[in-house]
């Protein structure tokens, strides 16, 4: 892109997830799915055809009872970094028309819904599941269109669509401290809908390169870890958890490998 | 798609890429023509055709 | 009834004969049509496809289509650019199945994308780094050049090559062949190895990511090479399923060995770089981002057999029918070996992209399995019958095959 980014502000949106605060209620996905207009069937038994932008999954530590532990492990679009200029994002690397992009304002992998002509390479390479199609056209029970939010464009079928931090908040907050004289936004002033659901306090969103930002010390922790992180997709969602097991159960091991 | 478009990046994937297809789709166009008006040639002139 | 569009010299079945094998063929055509149709309508939910497998078994005929229509721009490269004179009298048969082959593929793909009419994009608004683009670009522009291939042998009907604009038209093609030939070589080198990439280049999928040689994973060679190995089998299968239809030989033994030798020794060199990139995969690749390579063939359908077949049951066994003199003079074994060779190639463009998606990467994912439902079968069964008519046309009418009068005296 043609270079306009000296005077910008730029900022690095990442979210850390507290997994033994999370409690699997599903919060999060209901209130990601009211915020950004996610549609859905009458029918939603296919699961493989469900959209979930945030979808929690179920994790259990593989022993019998009484040593049974189960985490959640809430995955949003972990809006990964990649490593390099040469090896973007899985999803940016592959996508033909360039309908997806990394935002170098705000580190928020985007999605354009209507350059996208839905080939479903980006589906492909996104290894977290984070990505989705639309395999009908959105149709809203009578009297639901006045429920929709109305900064979220809805998407027609065929086009592939995900977690997008919320970017009409981060929109609506840049606005806000632009008719304020501000140039820089409040960490309370961009939240996104999952973080501010959660009734654990879970999650929490920010500019991983604030420091003032709570994710910046958070990711710092020695509990923190990233889901797959040996593949180099530079995640921007971190995780924490206190139990070994969890820390270990989101990437992948060889055996003779040993235990940090 | 063109030098002229908003996306377009003066970096060396480009015009090793773009440059690619332009060469190929002048040639083929190039080629189309010179079978074309070779032929219209021939046809004007009546020029005795060589066995192929 | 249409003696006078039937090329001197030879015999043909009479038109009403024809008219009914075109009908018969009209039937699963009109049936794929529909299937197509309610795809276009009612969108992909018509498939078996979900968000576990984005691709099926479009993109598996896709690329596989692609594969087997390397024939066209290998059998080109053979005799235009390499000068095997011998190959002349299968290339213009080469080119009418290179030409179905491409025109299959971007049919399928019209129907596999959610939004057709925004196809465009690709040109429009291209990602460079992209393989997917590589392939969209040079396989327009390689259908392009095969449509100029497949023009000449169209002028060359007996009614308009009388003509004379058409027969100079015709002629002055002919003379440029070796260049279009070159520039089919140069697209088709790229776009066999972009489809190569496709797969190679995903990171995040550690059973297909290769390692490779600058921006291009090993993929991208080893597509190449099964490509131009499979391409010419299928040339000589189709060859051999029409000379069994028409009741006659329409292309010379030797020439078929020809063929057949070349393709073998390309597949054995296949096989063998194969086999060395999978041992560095399953040893260095895979185990770098800490997987063991046995789990990637833990569930089945995808267990250990998929690998043992696809490279010796139909990889080793017809590269050695192929490359041994015995092995080709064998009419029977030449078409086995043909059509082993040739479903291996298949099978290696699923294994690289459906059982790449059923490989769960995170650990806590499941397993999912996938089979084509009923409006994939049909769509993509939809390019053989169209294919079968217009080989059946081109037979019919255009001087294909220049040994058949010799083969078939009057």
């Amino acid at each position: 892109m043609k270079d306009i980014h000296s005077e910008q502000k730029t900022y690095k949106f990442g979210m850390v997830i507290d997994l033994d605060k999370c409690t699997g209620c599903g919060a999060c996905m209901v209130a990601c799915m009211a915020e950004n207009n996610v549609s859905f069937r009458a029918d939603e038994t296919d699961k493989l055809r469900s959209i979930t932008w945030m979808r929690v999954y179920k994790m259990t530590n593989g022993l019998p009872f009484p040593d049974t532990e189960v985490c959640y492990i809430p995955r949003p679009c972990m809006h990964c970094e990649g490593s390099g200029h040469h090896r973007p994002a899985p999803c940016i690397a592959v996508c033909p028309a360039t309908a997806t992009d990394r935002d170098h304002e705000t580190g928020i992998v985007s999605q354009i819904y209507t350059r996208c002509f839905g080939c479903r390479y980006c589906m492909a390479a996104c290894p977290y599941h984070a990505r989705y199609f639309n395999w009908w056209d959105p149709k809203w029970p009578k009297g639901m269109e006045k429920y929709l939010n109305p900064d979220v464009s809805p998407r027609m079928r065929g086009v592939v669509e995900k977690c997008s931090f919320c970017y009409h908040r981060f929109q609506r907050a840049k606005n806000k401290a632009y008719a304020e004289g501000r140039r820089e936004i409040r960490e309370d002033e961009y939240q996104t809908a999952c973080a501010q659901a959660c009734p654990a306090g879970a999650i929490t969103f920010g500019d991983l390169n604030n420091p003032q930002h709570a994710v910046y010390k958070m990711k710092n922790s020695p509990n923190a870890f990233r889901i797959l992180e040996k593949l180099g997709t530079n995640p921007k969602v971190y995780y924490l958890s206190t139990k070994e097991w969890v820390r270990r159960g989101v990437d992948h091991y060889l055996e003779e490998e040993a235990q940090d | 798609m063109f030098p002229f478009c908003f996306e377009w990046v003066n970096d060396a994937a480009h015009f090793v890429f773009m440059g690619s297809l332009y060469t190929v789709l002048g040639l083929v166009f190039v080629l189309l023509n010179y079978c074309g008006i070779r032929a219209f040639l021939d046809y004007l002139y009546e020029r005795e055709v060589e066995d192929k | 009834m249409d003696s006078a569009l039937i090329p001197e010299g030879v015999k043909r079945c009479s038109f009403k004969k024809f008219a009914i094998w075109i009908g018969v063929l009209t039937i699963p055509t009109l049936w794929g049509i529909y299937a197509a149709l309610l795809c276009w309508g009612k969108a992909l939910n018509q498939t078996n496809l979900n968000n576990n497998f984005p691709f099926g078994f479009w993109i598996v005929a896709d690329l596989g289509v692609i594969a087997l229509g390397a024939g066209a721009f290998f059998t080109g490269f053979l005799r235009y650019i390499l000068k095997i004179e011998e190959l002349k009298n299968i290339v213009n048969f080469a080119v009418v199945i290179g030409v179905i082959c491409y025109a299959s593929a971007l049919g399928i793909l019209g129907i596999d994308v959610g939004q057709p009419l925004r196809g465009g994009f690709i040109f429009w608004h291209a990602n460079v780094h992209s393989m997917l683009t590589e392939v969209a670009f040079c396989i327009t522009c390689y259908f392009i050049v095969l449509c100029i291939e497949y023009l000449p042998l169209v002028l060359e009907n007996r009614r308009i090559d009388a003509y004379r604009f058409f027969h100079f038209l015709s002629h002055r093609f002919h003379q440029a062949m070796p260049a279009i030939a070159a520039i089919g070589v140069f697209l088709s080198f790229f776009h066999q190895g972009s489809l190569g990439g496709v797969p190679g280049v995903l990171y995040g999928r550690p059973f297909a990511y290769r390692s490779g040689f600058l921006v291009w994973p090993w993929t991208f060679f080893l597509f190449i090479l099964s490509a131009i190995a499979c391409g010419p089998c299928f040339t000589l299968l189709i060859t051999w399923i029409t000379e069994k239809i028409t009741r006659k030989q329409l292309v010379k033994k030797s020439v078929k060995e020809t063929l057949a030798k070349i393709a073998g020794w390309l597949l054995a060199s296949y096989i063998v770089l194969k086999i060395i990139d999978t041992i560095y995969w399953a040893s260095s690749t895979a185990p770098r981002v800490g997987i063991n390579f046995k789990s990637f063939y833990a569930n089945q359908p995808y267990g250990i057999w998929v690998l043992i077949t696809e490279v010796g049951i139909l990889g080793i066994i017809p590269a050695i029918i192929l490359i041994t003199k015995q092995g080709r003079s064998n009419s029977a074994l030449l078409i086995l070996a043909s059509f082993l060779n040739c479903a291996g190639i298949f099978m290696n463009r699923w294994i690289m992209t459906v059982q790449t998606l059923a490989v769960p990467v995170m650990p806590f994912d499941k397993f999912a399995s996938y089979h084509p439902n009923w409006q994939e079968w049909a769509t993509t069964l939809l390019p053989v019958w169209i294919g079968a008519m217009v080989i059946s046309l081109s037979y019919r009418y255009l001087p294909i095959f220049p040994q058949e009068r010799e083969l078939n005296p009057a």
